[in-house]
């Protein structure tokens, strides 16, 4: 359809969850944005291709996840080429108000494998239904959910090794131990 | 690997399910990072490129890639 000014209203009120998400799979500000710029441009190139009716948000985050991932791709043998150079950037703190905590988490959710760190976060942040998170990554509804469940567990998992202080670990593992009767 | 599996069975889920209390600390988590981009709205960077592209193709030739010669 052509860009009206709804339509274009509507793109730009997606521009914030664009970069969230754009900023948890790249766990870098600037690159995400570009990202986001590039999504963008692409999606006003194609708009023609933008069925009225069908959801804008999912069809502009499978825009930005597809960029991602070939960019990722990319740039995944560059790391291989500048040892670890790349990965000091990740470290650097992305967003400014971040407290401790979130950055422990962060750390934890970069550590995931990328298929389920962004299942996780359109069906956990985002809010997409599975089906919609399985129309944006092009699998199916049940790949969605393994995911989603895998990166749950594996998230616990780091983030008990890693032990954020006030996550308080101690008190869950009791619960868990003790039982949920509670 | 075997560190990791050691503390996944000391927190070991009933049920097959994640503990819900982890769970749901982690949903608050997802979302509080999340929420926290998304809070700082639109920068100008994309209202400004919105804007730009939305300019009749005249007064700006960059909008279009179709070259029509």
């Amino acid at each position: 359809m052509p860009l009206t000014d709804s339509l274009r209203d509507d793109i730009l009120a997606s521009v914030p969850s664009l970069r969230a998400f754009a900023i948890s799979l790249s766990g870098n500000g600037d690159r995400a944005d570009d990202l986001v710029q590039e999504t963008l441009l692409r999606a006003l190139a194609n708009i023609d291709s933008f069925q009225v009716g069908s959801n804008l948000p999912a069809w502009l985050f499978t825009i930005l996840r597809n960029l991602f991932r070939s960019d990722y791709r990319k740039r995944r043998r560059e790391v291989e080429d500048a040892d670890g150079s790349y990965a000091k950037t990740l470290k650097t703190q992305p967003a400014q108000n971040a407290h401790l905590e979130f950055e422990e988490f962060r750390a934890a959710l970069e550590k995931l494998p990328q298929d389920q760190r962004e299942a996780l976060i359109l069906v956990g942040a985002s809010g997409f239904s599975y089906e919609d998170a399985a129309t944006i990554c092009g699998c199916a509804v049940g790949t969605i959910k393994s995911r989603v469940n895998r990166a749950r567990s594996k998230l616990s998992a780091l983030l008990y090794v890693d032990g954020a202080d006030d996550f308080g670990p101690d008190n869950t593992i009791r619960a868990v131990i003790g039982g949920s009767g509670g | 690997m075997g560190k990791l599996e050691r503390v996944m069975k000391d927190v070991k889920p009933k049920q097959g399910g994640l503990n819900s209390e982890i769970q749901s600390r982690i949903g608050h988590q997802l979302r509080a990072m999340y929420d926290d981009v998304v809070r700082q709205g639109v920068p100008d960077r994309f209202a400004d490129l919105i804007r730009k592209l939305d300019e009749p193709q005249a007064q700006n030739p960059a909008a279009k890639t179709d070259g029509s010669e």
